[in-house]
């Protein structure tokens, strides 16, 4: 077990490794079906979140369709 | 791309684009509504297949709130991602490549701003990433300014649709330059759908005078008092101006040519 210190949509957030991306979607209570995965710039996709272990230092983005023009 | 009418059905050719069709001509946006059911009743009044949303960051103080496709099923509407507030081709191809990461198709309506007070497009940066974005598969639909040189280049670069505004995005001032938009429609072979600017029913049946394909709108459905009835009519005013445009309308004059016989007058 290790403290991870990683970014999320622009803020810090600790948590406690190993995680994966998945983890993550769950600790914040998201469905990885509603949200895309950017990982250091790149697009996770979908099937590999379980797979897809958290670094010290990563930045990940999640985004998601809202209302717009 | 000529359309047709059956004389006994009034029933137009249906808006073909990037492979897929379309019995409305009319899409609608999906922001600025006061609320979701609003937003919901008001689609359903316009009669609009196609819905666009934008791609944000998921607000993680508050995800307990419903999204967007919890109140459009993408069973029952065709959404368009759009890569609005983006200033800068990388940042468009980067949304644009998000969009399509949430897995409901390779549509995507280009936006790459180059002025916040205007949100006039940025030409070169639009056509650079349309090309980009075409090579990598998206049917892109890109939203332009009405001159013909940047809708024939667009048209070039392989966009699936042209977008020119009628006026400015939010603005409501209606079809600023139906020159333009007709000399783009005349010219081009790749479907055109006048996207920003409608502000009432009557800007959106001029609008389809010109020989368009189709309208995006937005702000004239949320900003409306009545957004559900604004719906309805814009409905109608689009399928009365394409209407309008097969039938061929009557020449213009300078002088007037009387209606009623000019024989048979009393002595």
């Amino acid at each position: 077990m290790n403290e991870l210190g990683v970014t999320v949509n622009g803020e810090p957030r600790r948590l406690m490794g190993p995680a994966t991306l998945l983890d993550l979607l769950a600790r914040l209570g998201l469905d990885p079906r509603t949200v895309v995965v950017e990982l250091n710039r790149e697009i996770v996709r979908r099937p590999r979140l379980g797979e897809t272990t958290l670094a010290d230092g990563d930045t990940i983005e999640l985004v998601h369709f809202v209302g717009g023009g | 791309m000529t359309g047709t009418v059956a004389p006994d059905t009034l029933t137009d050719a249906p808006l073909t684009i990037g492979g897929r069709s379309f019995r409305s001509r009319l899409m609608v946006g999906t922001g600025k509504y006061r609320s979701n059911g609003e937003m919901v009743r008001a689609i359903e009044a316009s009669g609009a297949e196609i819905v666009t949303v934008a791609v944000r960051r998921v607000d993680l103080d508050r995800t307990k709130e419903e999204g967007v496709l919890y109140h459009l099923s993408p069973d029952q509407y065709f959404l368009l991602a759009n890569t609005a507030g983006c200033y800068t081709a990388d940042e468009a191809i980067r949304y644009a490549r998000l969009a399509r990461e949430a897995g409901f198709n390779a549509f995507v309506k280009l936006e790459v701003i180059g002025d916040r007070e205007t949100l006039l497009p940025d030409t070169e940066g639009l056509i650079s990433a349309a090309r980009t974005l075409v090579s990598e598969g998206f049917q892109v639909l890109a939203y332009t300014n009405d001159d013909l040189i940047s809708a024939l280049r667009l048209e070039d670069a392989g966009c699936a649709a042209v977008m020119p505004l009628a006026s400015p995005i939010g603005s409501g001032l209606g079809l600023i330059n139906p020159y333009g938009i007709r000399t783009i429609k005349r010219r081009l072979g790749t479907p055109v759908i006048v996207d920003a600017g409608v502000g009432t029913a009557s800007d959106a049946c001029v609008t389809m005078e010109q020989g368009v394909d189709g309208i995006l709108m937005n702000t004239a459905l949320a900003e409306a008092q009545d957004p559900v009835v604004m719906a309805r009519a814009m409905g109608l005013a689009v399928e009365a101006g394409r209407l309008a445009y097969l039938a061929g309308r009557m020449p213009r004059r300078e002088v007037a040519v009387p209606s009623s016989p000019s024989r048979g007058m009393l002595e």
